[in-house]
C-alpha cells in the first residue's frame, strides 16, 4: 500500500485490477449463468423455507476460487497473499455481486480487513491465502452495527481466554473455518480468532430469505481460546480501522448485483409486448429504469472512490467515502429491486423468475452493516456536527 | 491540484493561467451583477462581462486550442485547462457562451473558410454577441418540428417566424438559426443560418419575463427578414446535423466554461449553513433529523457527480462509454434543483422573503435559485426527453416517439 502518494485520478484501478475483474467475469459468467445459480439455490421452494436445510452453494467452483486466490485476494504479499488494493478487490466483488456467487468470499474478505488491522493477526491471514475461509462475529441480539456492542463475554484462565454468550447475523457462517470474534473482558474489548470446531462452540442457523448464503447464531458455552488467537486487545480499534474496507466490499457486492437486476429487467422492457409494443416503449417503464441507471452509477462511482481513499491511507476520508458508498449503494440496490420485480409483472413476483434470487441478496446486503439512514445519520454526525 | 500525465505544453500553460488569473482578478464594480449568463438584464452588465472576457481572450484563456488563423491561440489540449483554473478562481462567466460552445464548433466543423475568418475572431473577443434560435412555441422538447420558414430567393433567403426563451437575444449582433427550408421533411428540411440580429431589418426582439420576475429570455420575430446565401450553414437540408454538431458541444462544454462565483461556494456547506441559523421545531433545523438526512442526502449526490466524472476518464471502469457523460446532464441539474429546493424547505417562513427584503436569509438566494432551476431542467431538453435519450441510446430501449 502506497502511503503519502496523492490518490490518483483512475482510482488506482490499473492494468491488474482490470486483469482480475475481467477473469472473475468470465469464471463466473461460465461456470455460474443464472439458470445454474436456480438449479443450485432455488430449484425446490421448500428446501430452505419449509424443510430448513441449508443454502447449497457450489463446492467445486469454491475449490478454484481458493486456487485463485481469492481468500487471500486482501492478505499482504509477504503472508502469502495477493496483496490487492482495495479498488481491485471492489471490481472483483462487484463480478461476485452480478453472479449472487454463493460463497464465503465476502464474509472472508471481512474478516481479513478485520485480522489485517489486529496486531496478533498476521498468522491467520497466512492460513487465509492458504484457503482458510473466516467471518465475523461480532454482532449483538438486536443487530446493532455500533462496533462497543456485544453479547460476548471472556474470562481469563491461565493464559487463556474462556468465551461465553453469543454473537448473532453470522454470516456464511456454516461455511466459515475459522470466528472472529470480539468480547468483553473486563475492561478491554478483545478480538479472538476462534476455530469453527473449537469446543463447546455451535451454530444455529437463522432462517433467512437470502438463499445465496447462510447466517447463524454463534453461541459460545466455555470455549477456551489459545492465547496465540486473541489477536487483539483492542478489538473496536480494529474494527473501527477495517470498517471502511467492510463496507466498500458489500457495496461492491450490491453494485454488481444491482446491474445485473437492472439490465435483466431492461432485457425483459425489449422482449415483453403489451399493448402491440415491447413495455420498454412506455415512459413510466423507461425512466425508472433510467433513474436506477444513475443511482447505480454512482454507486459505483462511489464504490471506487472509496476504495482508493483507503489504498491511499486517508482514514478519516475514507470512512466518510465508505459511508457514502454504502448509502447510494443500499439505496441504489433497493430502488432496482424494486422496480426489477414490479416492471416483470406478474411473472416478477412468482418463484420460477429469477429477479427474486438476486432481490434477496441485494436485501440482505442493503441491511447489513447498516442502511442508507443509518450511514446518512453517521455522516451528518461528522458533516454537519453532533446533535 | 497538479494533474498526472499532461504534456509540455499544458503544463506550461496551467502555470501561464494560473499566473494570470492571480495577477488578474475580476475587476471590482459597483454594478449588481447578476447569478449567472442566463439573467443579464442591463447594458452596464454586458458590458463588464464583455471587457472581462476580453482581457481572458488576450490572456490565451479564450480560444486557447483554436488556430490562430481564426484568431485563436493555437494550442492543443489547452482550453479545457484555462475552464478549469477560472472556474477554480471562481472567475466571472464568459459572456459569449453561445457565441464559444455553440456557433464556434458548428462553424469549425461545417462553415466556409470564410465564415470561419469571418465570425469566430469576433466571438472570441466578445465583440460580438451570439444568441441561439432553436426554440419555438411548437418546438420545445421536439426540437425538429421547427416552423420558422426560410424560403430562396435568389441568392437570398426571406425568413418569416417566431423563435422563444432566446438567452442574449436583446444584446446579440447575431444568432444561429435553425429554419424550415422544406415542408416535406421533418429533419431533412431544416437548414441552418448565421442569422443578423441587431438592427437587421425584418427582426425584432422582445423581452420574455420570466416566473422570478427577472427579464434575461427573449422572444423574436422575423418579418420578412432577408438573410444572404452566404450566410447558410452547410448544405441546404443539413440543419438538423449541424443542431446536432451545436448541442452536442453545449453539453460537452457546460463542464467548465466560465465559472461565475456562486459556484464557487460548495453548495453543501451552503445548505449546512443556512440549516445551523434557520430555526425548526424550537430548535435548530440541522439538529433536525429528517433536515440532516435531507442534506446527506444531496451531499452524496454532490460527491457522487464529482466522482461519476471522475470515473467517466477510466475506461475500464465504463461499460458503456457515453453512459455516464450522457447521465451526467440530468444528474447535475436535477442536483441543483433538489438543492435549492431543500435550502427553500430548511429557510421555513423566511423562504417567502424575496431578495429586496433585508430579513430574507443568504439575500433571497434560495426561493430565487429554485425557481431559476426550471430553466436548466427544461431548457437544453427537458429532463423528461434526457431520460428518454438515455433510455433509447444507452439501455437501448424501444424509442417514445
Amino acid at each position: 500500500m502506497s502511503k503519502s502518494n496523492r490518490p490518483p485520478k483512475d482510482f488506482g484501478f490499473g492494468p491488474d485490477e482490470e486483469m482480475l475483474r475481467d477473469l472473475a467475469r468470465k469464471l463466473l459468467g461460465e461456470r455460474l449463468p443464472v439458470d445454474k445459480l436456480r438449479t443450485l439455490v432455488a430449484e425446490d421452494h421448500e428446501a430452505v423455507y419449509e424443510r430448513h436445510e441449508l443454502q447449497r452453494w457450489d463446492e467445486a467452483l469454491w475449490k478454484e476460487i481458493v486456487e485463485l486466490g481469492w481468500t487471500g485476494l486482501a492478505v499482504p504479499e509477504q503472508d502469502g497473499g495477493l496483496g490487492f488494493k482495495r479498488a481491485g478487490i471492489a471490481g472483483l466483488v462487484e463480478e461476485v455481486g452480478r453472479s449472487a456467487l454463493p460463497s464465503p468470499l465476502v464474509a472472508t474478505l471481512n474478516a481479513t480487513d478485520v485480522l489485517a488491522q489486529a496486531e496478533g493477526g498476521r498468522q491467520w491471514l497466512a492460513r487465509i491465502a492458504d484457503g482458510t475461509t473466516a467471518t465475523l462475529a461480532i454482532t449483538n441480539a438486536v443487530g446493532s452495527w455500533e462496533l462497543g456492542e456485544g453479547d460476548l463475554s471472556a474470562s481469563e484462565d491461565g493464559g487463556d481466554l474462556v468465551l461465553d454468550g453469543a454473537a448473532y447475523f453470522v454470516q456464511d457462517a456454516f461455511k466459515a473455518d475459522v470466528l472472529v470474534v470480539a468480547a468483553q473482558c473486563g475492561g478491554d474489548r478483545v478480538l479472538c480468532a476462534v476455530p469453527a470446531d473449537s469446543t463447546g462452540l455451535s451454530l444455529v442457523p437463522d432462517r433467512i430469505y437470502d438463499l445465496t448464503r447462510d447466517q447463524a447464531t454463534a453461541r459460545f458455552e466455555d470455549v477456551r481460546v489459545a492465547e496465540e488467537n486473541v489477536v487483539s486487545r483492542d478489538a473496536v480499534g480494529a474494527l473501527e480501522r477495517a470498517w471502511p474496507s467492510i463496507l466498500v466490499t458489500v457495496a461492491a457486492d450490491l453494485v454488481g448485483c444491482a446491474e445485473w437486476q437492472l439490465q435483466t429487467t431492461v432485457q425483459y422492457a425489449k422482449d415483453r409486448k403489451q399493448f402491440d409494443r415491447p413495455i420498454g416503449f412506455f415512459q413510466a417503464v423507461k425512466h425508472p429504469l433510467v433513474n436506477a441507471m444513475l443511482d447505480i452509477d454512482r454507486a459505483r462511482s462511489l464504490v471506487y472512490n472509496a476504495a482508493c481513499a483507503i489504498d491511499f491511507d486517508d482514514p478519516a476520508e475514507a470512512l466518510k467515502a465508505a459511508r457514502m458508498a454504502k448509502s447510494a449503494a443500499s439505496d441504489a440496490g433497493a430502488f432496482i429491486s424494486d422496480r426489477s420485480v414490479q416492471l416483470h409483472g406478474g411473472i416478477g413476483f412468482t418463484w420460477e423468475c429469477d429477479v427474486h434470487i438476486f432481490f434477496k441478496r441485494s436485501m440482505h446486503n442493503q441491511a447489513l452493516y447498516g442502511d442508507g439512514v443509518y450511514q446518512r445519520k453517521k455522516l451528518a454526525n461528522t458533516m454537519i456536527g453532533e446533535i | 491540484m497538479s494533474t498526472p500525465n499532461l504534456t509540455a505544453e499544458q503544463i506550461e500553460f496551467q502555470e501561464h493561467a494560473r499566473a494570470w488569473l492571480a495577477a488578474n482578478p475580476a475587476p471590482e464594480t459597483q454594478i449588481d451583477l447578476p447569478l449567472s449568463q442566463l439573467e443579464l438584464a442591463t447594458r452596464e452588465q454586458v458590458e463588464y462581462y464583455r471587457e472581462w472576457q476580453r482581457r481572458c481572450y488576450e490572456a490565451g484563456l479564450v480560444g486557447t486550442d483554436i488556430a490562430k488563423e481564426y484568431g485563436g491561440h493555437g494550442h492543443s489540449g489547452c482550453q479545457d485547462i484555462a475552464n478549469r483554473e477560472m472556474s477554480r478562481v471562481g472567475a466571472p462567466f464568459l459572456l459569449n457562451t453561445v457565441g464559444l460552445s455553440m456557433m464556434i464548433p458548428a462553424v469549425l466543423k461545417h462553415g466556409t473558410e470564410e465564415q470561419k475568418r469571418r465570425f469566430i475572431p469576433k466571438a472570441l473577443s466578445a465583440e460580438e454577441i451570439w444568441c441561439q434560435g432553436f426554440s419555438e412555441p411548437g418546438a420545445g422538447s421536439d426540437m425538429a418540428n421547427q416552423q420558422t420558414m426560410a424560403v430562396r430567393r435568389g441568392e437570398e433567403w426571406v425568413v418569416n417566424g417566431h423563435k422563444v426563451w432566446t438567452s442574449f437575444g436583446q444584446f446579440a449582433k447575431h444568432m444561429i438559426l435553425l429554419a424550415r427550408t422544406s415542408r416535406d421533411h421533418k429533419y431533412d428540411g431544416l437548414s441552418f443560418f448565421l442569422c443578423p440580429v441587431e438592427g437587421h431589418a425584418g427582426v425584432t426582439v422582445k423581452p420574455l419575463v420570466k416566473m422570478t420576475g427577472e427579464l434575461g429570455f427573449n422572444e423574436v420575430f422575423f418579418e420578412d427578414c432577408v438573410i444572404d446565401d452566404s450566410l447558410r450553414l452547410d448544405d441546404v437540408g443539413k440543419g438538423w446535423t449541424v443542431a446536432m454538431t451545436v448541442l452536442t458541444h453545449e453539453r460537452g462544454a457546460a463542464e467548465g466554461a466560465g465559472g461565475g462565483g456562486i459556484s464557487a461556494v460548495h453548495p453543501i456547506e451552503r445548505l449546512i449553513g443556512l440549516a445551523k441559523s434557520s430555526q425548526r421545531g424550537g430548535g435548530l433545523a440541522a439538529d433536525d433529523p429528517v433536515t440532516r438526512d435531507a442534506i446527506i442526502r444531496q451531499a452524496i449526490v454532490h460527491e457522487g457527480i464529482q466522482q461519476d466524472a471522475r470515473r467517466a476518464q477510466v475506461p475500464a471502469l465504463n461499460d458503456h462509454p457515453m453512459r455516464l457523460p450522457m447521465g451526467q446532464g440530468v444528474v447535475r441539474t436535477e442536483f441543483e434543483q433538489h438543492c435549492a429546493r431543500l435550502g427553500v424547505d430548511i429557510a421555513g417562513a423566511r423562504s417567502t422573503l424575496y431578495k429586496h427584503d433585508d430579513a430574507a436569509p443568504d439575500n433571497g438566494y434560495w426561493p430565487l435559485a429554485y425557481m431559476k432551476s426550471y430553466a436548466v431542467t427544461i431548457g437544453g431538453g427537458s429532463s423528461e426527453i434526457q431520460r428518454n435519450i438515455l433510455g433509447e441510446r444507452i439501455l437501448g430501449m424501444p424509442k417514445s416517439k
